[in-house]
């Protein structure tokens, strides 16, 4: 009893943090306190200051504004990729877990061959191939996060599927289809809903990686990726450079895994 | 009195994972079953746990992908009732979904109809209206057993099979529940094949009795003719296991 109200408070910090980060970022859309793109010469590596509350970096822009521009295309690329890998993760999850034998030997091979490389690995040669861009990253870490939202599905899929009530899903005449994604989907949310947010964190470190690389987002679009790698050069001449986006980014990922958390009690 | 259900020299196989050579061994679960059912009765199927009973069960439903021999059934989508009441229902539906479940994917019915029709089927079990709106997961067991029969039932079927519909209920909850299945027989002229190892609710319930071991039938016919008159000595062993035969007079007054 008494855990169970610890994982709740967890869960409910961790919708706090979440919904701050977000409605931040949802602000940065319509308003931020400086162009995050315009130089200023005077500026360059200004302190914390009220004028910029976190500071500005070695181009003399305001990094609390840029944090908030930064945020939402890390959000969008961690969006994206989750999105991607869930997506197409159920489905092959499914159709594996659910139907078993040759398909599922086949599929499970190709997801294991995926899954041997590193995910890092795998973007890297997919930007390579595509080019560079949000859109790239989106597409090469979506891929990259396939096989392990499969594999979740997949086992979640074997365990139903010899249930009772499936059994009698088929004698009330559903289709595989409508068992599948009607009867048995509601009833492995709370297991998909914790890996998709496992996975929105992977996806945050994923991007802050590959951008760290340079081949993420490119500038001057910013990302908390993208910020982090400039501002290592200056970590300690500047270190205020390094603490919005860093500070920013660890509490989007806190926000998450307590939430994933919660969600498993 | 016409035959609703005919299954002659039925034979079926599972495929058992063999760990020790790696290769796949090919299974006989049930061995040559012939039997017929009348329109209209409750034949009771006996044995022990491993003797194919469900596997049987699942052979009339066209579950056992690996069988020969012929089932000539008179009901397109027979139904069943299964043992365990917790697992058969969708714990993530409301009742009212379930029961609504097999009108949706074998009529055209409207919604509104499809939801009255569930509301009258949840009162011919038993249960208020209130049910439908409810998860698997806030009913009791005998309750859900409740809510299994009356899905099984939406679709009008007229054969019925009971895989141990009682043996996971406690002992008071199990008589309402063989009472309703009973008069739900009556009332909607099911035919039910009753599986059970409860050598008693099956004496209560079936007119005629067919017992299984290992896969085969060994002894059938009128249920007080086995009771009273048992030939195979399988047969004989099981009643003595339930105290049946020392003292038969007794328990049948009882009952």
């Amino acid at each position: 009893m008494q855990k169970r109200k610890k994982g709740n408070a967890g869960f409910i910090a961790g919708c706090v943090i979440t919904g701050m980060m977000l409605t931040l970022t949802v602000i940065g859309f319509f308003y931020t306190p400086y162009d995050p793109e315009a130089m200023s010469a005077a500026d360059k590596l200004a302190g914390i200051s009220p004028r910029h509350i976190m500071g500005c970096d070695n181009f003399g822009r305001d990094i609390f504004s840029r944090v908030l521009k930064g945020a939402q295309t890390t959000l969008i690329v961690a969006g994206g990729t989750v999105l991607i890998g869930t997506v197409f993760g159920v489905l092959i999850g499914a159709f594996t877990g659910y139907f078993g034998g040759i398909v599922d030997e086949a599929l499970m091979r190709v997801m294991d061959a995926l899954f041997a490389f590193p995910s890092l690995l795998l973007a890297l040669v997919f930007v390579s191939l595509f080019n560079s861009g949000t859109y790239q990253v989106i597409l090469a870490l979506g891929i990259a996060f396939i096989p392990s939202f499969s594999r979740i599905v997949r086992s979640e899929y074997l365990r139903c599927r010899n249930l009772d009530y499936v059994k009698s899903a088929r004698l009330a005449g559903a289709s595989h289809l409508r068992i599948m994604f009607v009867h048995i989907l509601p009833n492995i949310y709370t297991v998909l809903l914790s890996s998709i947010m496992i996975g929105f964190n992977n996806a945050v470190l994923a991007e802050a990686g590959l951008t760290y690389l340079g081949i993420g987002v490119q500038p001057p679009d910013a990302s908390l990726g993208e910020m982090l790698s400039n501002a290592q050069t200056y970590l300690f001449s500047a270190p205020w450079y390094a603490f919005g986006p860093g500070i920013t980014m660890v509490l989007l990922i806190l926000g998450f895994s307590l939430m994933a958390d919660g969600l498993k009690h | 009195m016409s035959s609703i259900l005919n299954v002659k020299d039925l034979n079926c196989f599972y495929k058992k994972e063999n760990s020790g050579s790696g290769g796949r061994k090919r299974v006989q679960i049930l061995h040559d079953i012939s039997f017929s059912m009348e329109e209209g009765e409750i034949l009771g199927l006996v044995g022990e746990s491993g003797s194919g009973k469900s596997t049987l069960a699942k052979a009339i439903l066209n579950m056992v992908p690996d069988k020969s021999g012929t089932i000539l059934c008179g009901d397109t989508h027979p139904q069943m009732v299964f043992q365990d009441p917790y697992g058969s229902l969708n714990p993530a539906k409301t009742i009212g979904w379930i029961l609504e479940e097999p009108l949706k994917n074998r009529s055209r019915m409207p919604k509104e109809e499809r939801r009255e029709k569930a509301a009258e089927m949840l009162s011919r079990v038993g249960l208020d209206e209130k049910f439908l709106d409810r998860r698997p997961g806030e009913l009791s067991g005998g309750q859900r057993q409740r809510i299994c029969i009356a899905a099984a039932l939406m679709l009008r079927p007229k054969l019925l099979i009971a895989d141990e519909p009682v043996s996971a209920l406690d002992v008071t909850i199990q008589a309402q529940v063989l009472k309703l299945l009973f008069s739900l027989k009556q009332e909607f002229g099911l035919s039910i094949l009753f599986i059970s190892h409860d050598l008693r609710v099956v004496y209560q319930l079936c007119e005629r009795v067919m017992i299984m071991q290992d896969g085969r039938i060994v002894e059938a016919g009128e249920s007080e003719k086995i009771y009273f008159e048992p030939q195979h000595p399988y047969t004989k062993r099981l009643l003595q296991a339930a105290g049946i035969l020392e003292n038969e007079k007794s328990w049948i007054e009882k009952s």
